[in-house]
């Protein structure tokens, strides 16, 4: 029965719209079909709906709790409230607890946060008017770990979410990145401490991406503020695989690089990606201009682009006059795109005639 | 003159009976995984709130107690804390006036020995051991870790045969665990918090009388292997593991010693709660994947056992516990005196004893004496007592089953100790004779009991029933190298024979008697890690997808229990006893459900307890 394939649409009321949804389909989703926005801050969509915040929570009529939005799949008939002056006073004081578990000192209220300004937890707080702690909570300063080259954990910071356990056990599959007890309170156990290099983390910062807050950030977010900083898309040179991300540019430098929805990665990233496949392009020793060695001297000397293909077509035509096509060979660059990938061995098979041709992309 | 009044001192005292009934079920479903230090925290603070603030060490000790305790709960202790944790702790034990206070002391340095792996993780680590952290209870609970909210959402849908396949993904016995699982499942069920456990063990019964495990099919057996392994033993454990190593792919060959397949679900449990029909439906559908050849009338011995080991790429040995214990007094050997298993065994092999008009005596306070004494009665014994050296409240057997015999007529003869056996002239046992106990101290959780200096009493028997225990023939295995304790065969939580590569041992064997879902659960880890050892690491496809859970429906709702069939009748013949849940019930029943592999921590990663 339940198992059929065929399922019948279902059809329930939000905020008074009649909104017609396929059964599976959250209440969430189900909403904003509806044009309805349900604030979420432990939900990541295909990452984790664990219902820990509960910020999401709505009135279900005929039912005695609230439900969460992000994690309760429809039914036919439900009457939903996501708006009701109930609703909003709960979900403000969620955030208040939220915000007294937060640390706020450690950053001076959010000033020294590498976060700061792309912070979900802030934006939902200003939305929200939750201004202030719900409490009060004397906490000792716990240390930052931040051993690992690119990644950093900040305790103090943590609200529990438990977004980065489904970055790295449901996203990046690496099942590193653990909740651990003490006594009555889950900690996260982030593998950035000192024995980072022992762990199975492989530095893929999936985890930092679904961070809320300023608790696990890539260390470079340091040095920059989002106001600042302007987005373009673009796909990952690393390898054949065509990951699509935004590179994050300041003052046309580019600083960072942030995971876009693309048809192969969905916002996933691997350590290349993410973390070694843009430093290079304002690196200070980046060769700018071609460099032809001197015959004479045997120096490297600068020349123009005409003069250095002319070198290298006389060069491989000479090799393939005097000793044939097949002791030519081709071997790209796994920094290359596809297109350039392709062209190469065009190039490769067409001019020099061989089909030696390789490219040390082994994703 | 000052009026005297029938108003209650305290008026809320009333009040507060139902209010502690309904926080002694949250005691009772603490649940599983929960850091016993945190456990031990609540308890000394329901003891801190109730010191009646007369004496001060435990007026003003019991709540520093609590202080340090909670730091040492928040890992924020050293060793110190601890140290003056004992030293206050025993203060409070010996100098408290009333139990009170000595008690809540007494409990906690109980704990701080009972828990010290917890307390040195909290000191050093700063934070639990590996294992704290709560899952599903249900799932958790059982040994064979069965998708319990799984198949109670399947039911609920209507989907039987959805259900029995879903237990059949963790546990090919569906039918067995239907009518006689012990249900540690239902031990922990969050739904005692509301009103009271789901009724596991019944749900999976209505669904196999729904859809007979021999109708609903089995995966397809993934690619032959090739590898050859020998399951020693028919029982709970061995079926396990040769469907689970069969499914895999490997080819199993099972030595059973007997007639027949089941083990002691066939040769010690009763037809009147396990029918042999419903046990072939199991056994049936097992052997319906392939790959299993089974070999009766087997004995191994150790130069079998041997060749087994040369010509199989693993053994797994699983002979379960199949011998009676019996008791050092006069004439035990005496005619009449049978050993219980030897009397359940023979049923299983079709033998039907005739014991009209006997007056029968079963030694023991087991699940077996129970199964002894209604058998005897429905062999037409004339009367059946059970004699017993502690109280009923003490007996080992399952209360229900022990109030199933009493009902059906059995006689409970408690506190006297069996002390000789008078037999006739020809060596026929006509009495036995008991020394009359009293009830003493409490050792190992259980009031040993006390000899009475009263003269013994005579109980005439025709017959005595002796079930004080099984043992395990573990000689000719030990004779090839196989280690026991006790007789019982030595593995690792892996099921690995020591220094013995490829040979794994499991359920009652290595246990020691005990149920038949913790030999399933043997089985499916033997059959796991034999896996693993043959280097492989198969996944065993699935692919019923769990209905979406309705919101919790949070009103309080009684439990439905399994009926049976009234005593007068039922305690005439072997037919089963029990009647199935109506589908009116099981869908109130599953109803009750809490979804926990949805709602609570079953959302969040690691809070299940399931394999691929
Ligand atoms: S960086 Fe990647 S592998 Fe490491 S903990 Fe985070 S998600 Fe897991
Ligand atoms: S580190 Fe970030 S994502 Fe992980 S639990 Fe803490 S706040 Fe949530
Ligand atoms: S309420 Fe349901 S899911 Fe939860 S423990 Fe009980 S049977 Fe299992
Ligand atoms: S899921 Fe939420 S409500 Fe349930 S035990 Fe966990 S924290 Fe409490």
């Amino acid at each position: 029965m339940s198992n059929s394939p065929k399922k019948k649409l279902v059809t329930l009321t939000i905020d008074g719209f009649q909104v017609t949804a396929r059964p599976g389909m959250t209440v969430k989703a189900a909403a904003a079909k509806a044009g309805i926005t349900i604030p979420t801050l432990c939900f990541l969509r295909g990452v984790s709906a664990i219902g820990s915040c509960r910020v999401c929570s709505v009135e279900l009529e005929g039912h005695d709790g609230f439900i969460t939005a992000c994690n309760t799949p429809v039914a036919d008939g439900m009457v939903i409230h996501t708006d009701t002056e109930r609703v909003r006073t709960y979900r403000r004081n969620l955030l208040r607890i939220i915000l007294a578990d937060h640390g706020l000192d450690s950053t001076a209220y959010c000033f020294s946060c590498a976060k700061n300004g792309a912070c979900q937890l802030q934006a939902l707080c200003n939305a929200y008017g939750a201004t202030e702690p719900a409490w009060r909570v004397e906490q000792e300063r716990k240390p930052i770990l931040e051993s690992n080259p690119f990644l950093a954990y900040d305790p103090n910071l943590c609200i529990r979410c438990q977004r980065c356990v489904g970055a790295c056990n449901t996203q990046a599959r690496n099942h590193t990145l653990h909740t651990a007890k003490r006594g009555m309170r889950t900690t996260i156990e982030a593998p950035f401490g000192p024995d980072w290099k022992a762990t199975t983390c492989e530095s893929c910062g999936c985890c930092a991406a679904a961070c809320p807050t300023g608790a696990i950030v890539e260390k470079r977010r340091r040095t920059y503020r989002s106001w600042e900083t302007r987005r373009v898309r673009t796909t990952c040179p690393h390898c054949a695989v065509g990951c699509q991300y935004d590179l994050v540019v300041r003052n046309n430098r580019i600083v960072d690089v942030d995971a876009a929805p693309g048809q192969t990665n969905d916002r996933r990233l691997c350590v290349k990606g993410r973390s070694a496949s843009f430093d290079f392009v304002d690196a200070p020793d980046r060769l700018r201009t071609p460099l032809v060695r001197n015959p004479t001297t045997h120096e490297l000397e600068p020349a123009s682009w005409d003069e250095a293909l002319d070198a290298v077509a006389e060069g491989l035509g000479r090799v393939k006059r005097e000793y044939g096509p097949d002791a030519l060979a081709g071997f790209a660059c796994s920094r290359s795109t596809n297109e350039d990938i392709y062209l190469f061995e065009k190039m490769v098979r067409c001019a020099f005639g061989t089909n030696n041709v390789d490219n040390c992309a082994r994703i | 003159m000052a009026m005297l009044s029938v108003a209650p001192k305290s008026p809320d005292d009333e009040r507060l009976g139902a209010f502690v009934d309904d926080f002694r079920r949250r005691v009772d479903s603490t649940p599983l995984g929960v850091c016993p230090l945190v456990v031990t925290l609540t308890a000394l603070e329901t003891a801190a709130g109730q010191t009646c603030g007369k004496c001060v060490p435990c007026r003003d000790g019991i709540p520093h107690l609590v202080e340090l305790m909670r730091t040492l709960v928040d890992c924020d202790a050293d060793a110190s804390v601890v140290d003056e944790m004992r030293e206050l702790s025993q203060l409070v034990r010996d100098t408290s006036d009333c139990a009170i206070g000595y008690h809540a002391a007494d409990q906690l340095l109980a704990a701080l020995d009972a828990f010290s792996a917890e307390v040195e993780s909290h000191l050093e680590r700063h934070a639990c051991t590996a294992g704290i952290g709560q899952t599903v209870p249900c799932e958790t609970g059982c040994p064979a870790h069965v998708n319990v909210p799984g198949y109670i959402a399947l039911v609920a849908a209507g989907d039987n045969a959805g259900a029995v396949a879903m237990v059949r993904k963790d546990n090919p016995f569906p039918t067995a665990c239907g009518l006689v699982c012990e249900h540690p499942c239902e031990a922990k069920c969050r739904r005692r918090l509301i009103d009271d456990a789901i009724n596991i063990r019944g749900i999976k019964k209505y669904a196999t009388d729904q859809a007979p495990a021999d109708h609903v099919p089995v995966p397809r057996r993934s690619p032959d292997t090739g590898c050859r392994i020998a399951v020693v033993g028919g029982g709970p454990a061995g079926m396990t593991c040769a469907y689970f190593a069969s499914l895999m792919g490997h080819r199993v060959t099972v030595f059973e010693r007997r007639s027949k397949l089941g083990g002691m679900m066939r040769y010690g449990i009763p037809a009147y709660r396990f029918p042999r029909e419903r046990l072939d439906e199991d056994l049936r559908a097992i052997l319906s994947v392939g790959g299993i050849e089974v070999k009766y009338g087997a004995e191994i011995g150790t130069e079998e056992f041997e060749a087994l080991r040369r010509d199989y790429d693993a053994v797994f040995v699983a002979i379960g516990a199949h011998t009676g214990r019996t008791l050092s007094i006069d004439n035990i050997d005496a005619d009449g005196v049978i050993p219980a298993v030897q009397l359940l065994g023979d049923i299983g092999d079709g033998a039907e004893p005739d014991m009209t008009g006997k007056r029968v005596v079963v030694i023991g306070g087991g699940n077996v004496a129970m199964d002894c004494s209604r058998t005897a009665l429905r062999a037409g014994a004339r009367e059946v007592s059970i004699v017993y050296r502690r109280r009923q409240e003490d007996m080992t057997a399952l209360q229900s089953e022990v109030l199933s015999a009493v009902a059906e007529g059995v006689e409970m003869v408690t506190l006297e100790a069996p002390a000789a056996i008078e037999v006739d002239d020809a060596g026929h046992c006509t009495a036995l004779l008991t020394q009359p106990q009293m009830t003493g101290p409490i050792r190992n959780g259980r009031p040993s009991p006390v000899a009475l200096d009263v003269p013994q009493h005579r109980i005439p028997a025709d017959l005595i029933l002796v079930a004080v225990g099984q043992d395990i023939v573990s000689g000719p295995f030990n004779a090839a190298g196989m280690p026991t304790n006790r007789n019982r065969f030595v593995a690792d939580d892996a099921l690995r024979v020591p220094d013995m590569p490829g040979v794994y041992a499991g359920g009652d064997c290595q246990t020691g008697p005990k149920t038949v879902i913790k030999a399933i659960g043997a089985g499916k880890v033997a059959a796991r890690n034999i896996d693993e050892y043959l280097g492989y690491h198969h996944t065993l496809p699935f692919d019923i997808a769990v209905p979406a859970p309705h919101p919790n429906d949070r009103t309080p709702v009684g439990r439905v229990n399994i009926a049976e069939r009234p005593a007068r009748e039922r305690r005439c013949d072997f037919a089963g006893v029990e009647i199935g849940m109506s589908a009116q019930e099981a869908r109130q029943e599953c109803a009750r459900c809490l979804r926990c592999d949805v709602y609570g921590i079953g959302s969040a990663e690691g809070g299940r307890v399931q394999y691929e």
